[in-house]
């Protein structure tokens, strides 16, 4: 059975900016929670060693030495793009992009071209995405995240490891958890990932962490309405007392004129029957509710 | 980041968009000459970011170079929202015949650019939209092939203009466009660009939104006149430091790490009845170092009655986060009463450390907000 969705143990990856701090810090702590990370890469480090890893100065020649399937970028952001493209062009399909500050024009760029060859981009900005106990490609603490049945995707980064935390004492746990970044593009929607989660026999719930800015909570409030959903969803909007205007955090987190407030968002989802939670800690209370309810 | 309406009017210039003739002005004096150059009646425009000028009295016309004059003096006294204006754009009052809408921005569900249309102008886009979508034209752009010749001939013909017009019109959106994505836009936009009397076009009022992130590529708006008149003393030392901070209207404090989670922390706040004085990130880390820089911003402002600290140690560990807000304590020096709720890698010791400080730490969240909220209204009393 394959399990959780993205990554799993067959996840083979890549890290680009493998010499930095923090390519390196979180190589080492990828590599602790058991994922497979074949090759680095540095332009001009080529030749070296970080943790046992092998580095290379491209892609190409990384990929020509190891099997890989996926990687991780930690390049600063005004090389995160050529990086992005780099690997793409070696044709692999799942990317994870941790680099903050990004430019937009380049993100579109990138989204662009990770579309045409059917690539997944998990970010830019984003603490990356975690199947239990299979595979790590970010730099969430993986202590919070405990094998379970709820599939969480987020939009933010703490506030993730609050509300995994929680479904961890529940007892509830966790699938795959994805951050989906906190930039105004990035590679997936929340549409994007249910209709993943739909399909993964270990996901039995999922958890949707929105913020403000944007429309993709709105968007995922349409898809569960219109096209049904099997599996219990509930929400938690964060920003219900961000000003207009403001960017709060996240360069994604913005209201703009009137839209994207979590006044939209949480009546988005609760029109379509999605639950709202009105703080993280009820996150895993209604999806204890949600899941007991299903299994009578 | 947002230009102010002379710095964008300079760029459209530059990439040959039709303007008001007009200069800046610091001092009634320099206006005076101004509208004696223009040598028309003219509109005198406060310079400010903040949204909603005309409204607020921001824009005043002026029929002779005498009054431009004290139409400038009275808008360089004034405050519009709180900040104090500090220039003004004085140009040609042009005459419309019609108001047309044009902007390029980002569409971030479709991951491009969008370049949006309509033949009402002059008023809030979003207004049209909600009223009469009909009247919104909206294009898709796929940044490898652009904005084309034939889309900007499409939307001009949508707007409803043909011939010459429709061509004079079209070259000025491709040219817009091309702005736009060299110059990093968030948004590039011309409301209300004017179709004159004579049929020709200009945009009268232009708003340009850099992108953030990309002005490493823009050295030539890194040092801009005016700019920290905007900024409230915090958010100046923010900026400088590089933290994440919006101030707002209420007396507690708050700082925490990571953006959705310090967003969180603020909704908490207001769930138990309590109103936010900030928002402030002090990223993954929360050494030392930022903690006290946080700290200081923070009781920079005199109506910060109680500060929340909520960190959710990831990666980092809390005893040296404990050591940092201790340290931050110290250097700082201060008296206002503190509520922190710290979890994660080594809890316990962090817990420790503080509480043999003297300072309460909670672990959950919602408590330490309603805790926040309590003392924040016995103070207030």
């Amino acid at each position: 059975m394959k399990l959780g969705i993205f990554v799993n143990k067959e996840t083979k990856a890549i890290v680009q900016g493998i010499t930095g701090t923090q390519g390196s810090f979180h190589t080492k702590l990828m590599l602790e929670y058991g994922t497979k990370i074949v090759a680095g890469m540095t332009p001009g480090k080529g030749g070296t060693e970080v943790h046992g890893v092998p580095v290379y100065d491209t892609v190409e020649e990384a990929i020509k030495k190891h099997d890989a399937n996926a990687s991780i970028i930690f390049v600063p952001a005004p090389f995160a793009a050529d990086a992005a493209f780099e690997v793409l062009e070696a044709q692999l399909k799942t990317i994870v992009i941790i680099t903050e500050h990004i430019p937009v024009r380049d993100a579109i760029q990138v989204m662009n071209r990770a579309r045409q060859q059917g690539a997944v981009i998990v970010g830019p900005n984003t603490p990356g995405i975690i199947t239990t106990n299979e595979c790590k490609l970010g730099i969430m603490p993986a202590h919070v995240f405990k094998r379970g049945v709820v599939g969480i995707a987020s939009r933010s980064g703490t506030l993730t490891y609050e509300i995994a935390t929680g479904l961890t004492v529940r007892g509830l746990g966790q699938s795959t958890c994805i951050g989906l970044g906190g930039d105004p593009i990035v590679g997936l929607s929340f549409v994007d990932v249910l209709r993943e989660f739909e399909r993964d026999e270990q996901t039995e719930a999922v958890a949707l962490i929105g913020e403000i800015g944007g429309n993709f909570e709105e968007l995922a409030a349409e898809f569960v309405s219109t096209e049904g959903y099997s599996k219990p969803v509930v929400a938690f909007v964060a920003g219900k007392t961000a000003p207009p205007g403001k960017r709060m955090g996240h360069a994604g987190a913005i209201i703009m004129g009137k839209t994207g407030t979590a006044k939209s968002k949480i009546e988005a989802f609760e029109k379509a029957g999605v639950k709202v939670a009105e703080k993280p800690s009820d996150v895993a209370r209604l999806l204890a509710e949600e899941l007991g309810r299903q299994r009578v | 980041m947002k230009l102010f309406e002379f710095e964008a009017k300079a760029i459209f210039k530059r990439y040959d968009i039709p303007t008001p003739s007009g200069g800046l002005a610091t001092n009634p004096a320099e206006a005076r000459d101004i509208a004696i150059k223009i040598n028309t009646p003219v509109a005198v425009k406060a310079q400010v970011l903040v949204a909603g000028r005309a409204r607020a009295g921001g824009i005043l016309f002026a029929n002779s170079p005498k009054e431009a004059e004290k139409a400038t003096e009275k808008l360089l006294n004034m405050r519009i929202k709180g900040v104090k204006v500090q220039g003004v754009w004085v140009e040609e009052k042009v005459s419309a015949k019609k108001e047309l809408y044009f902007s390029v921005t980002v569409d971030r569900s479709n991951r491009c650019y969008v370049a949006v249309a309509s033949s009402e102008g002059g008023v809030e886009i979003e207004e049209v939209a909600a009223k009469t979508p009909e009247k919104i034209v909206k294009v898709l752009i796929d940044l490898v092939y652009g904005f084309r010749q034939y889309n900007a001939r499409q939307v001009a013909k949508r707007l409803g203009y043909s011939g010459a017009q429709m061509l004079d019109l079209a070259s000025i959106l491709l040219k817009h466009y091309q702005l736009a994505v060299e110059q990093d836009a968030e948004l590039a936009e011309m409301n209300p660009l004017i179709e004159k009397p004579d049929g020709k076009f200009v945009a009268a009022d232009t708003r340009i939104i850099v992108d953030d992130n990309a002005l490493y590529r823009h050295p030539e708006f890194r040092k801009r006149p005016f700019e920290e008149a905007e900024l409230t003393p915090q958010e100046l030392e923010a900026q400088k430091t590089g933290l994440a901070y919006v101030k707002l209207d209420g007396d507690i404090g708050i700082i925490g790490n990571g953006a959705g989670l310090v967003m969180a922390t603020l909704d908490a706040i207001q769930l138990y009845g309590g109103s936010p004085a900030d928002f402030l990130d002090v990223g993954g880390g929360a050494s030392a170092d930022m903690m006290s820089i946080a700290l200081n911003i923070i009781l920079s402002d005199p109506r910060v009655k109680v500060i929340f600290v909520n960190i959710l140690g990831g990666i980092t560990r809390c005893d040296e986060v404990a050591n940092g807000i201790l340290e931050a304590r110290k250097r700082v020096g201060f008296t206002r009463p503190m509520v922190i709720r710290l979890v994660g890698t080594n809890e316990e010791e962090g817990r420790r450390i503080l509480t043999d400080a003297g300072i309460h730490v909670l672990d959950s969240m919602e408590e330490a907000a309603k805790k926040t909220v309590e003392i924040a209204k016995a103070r207030g009393e």
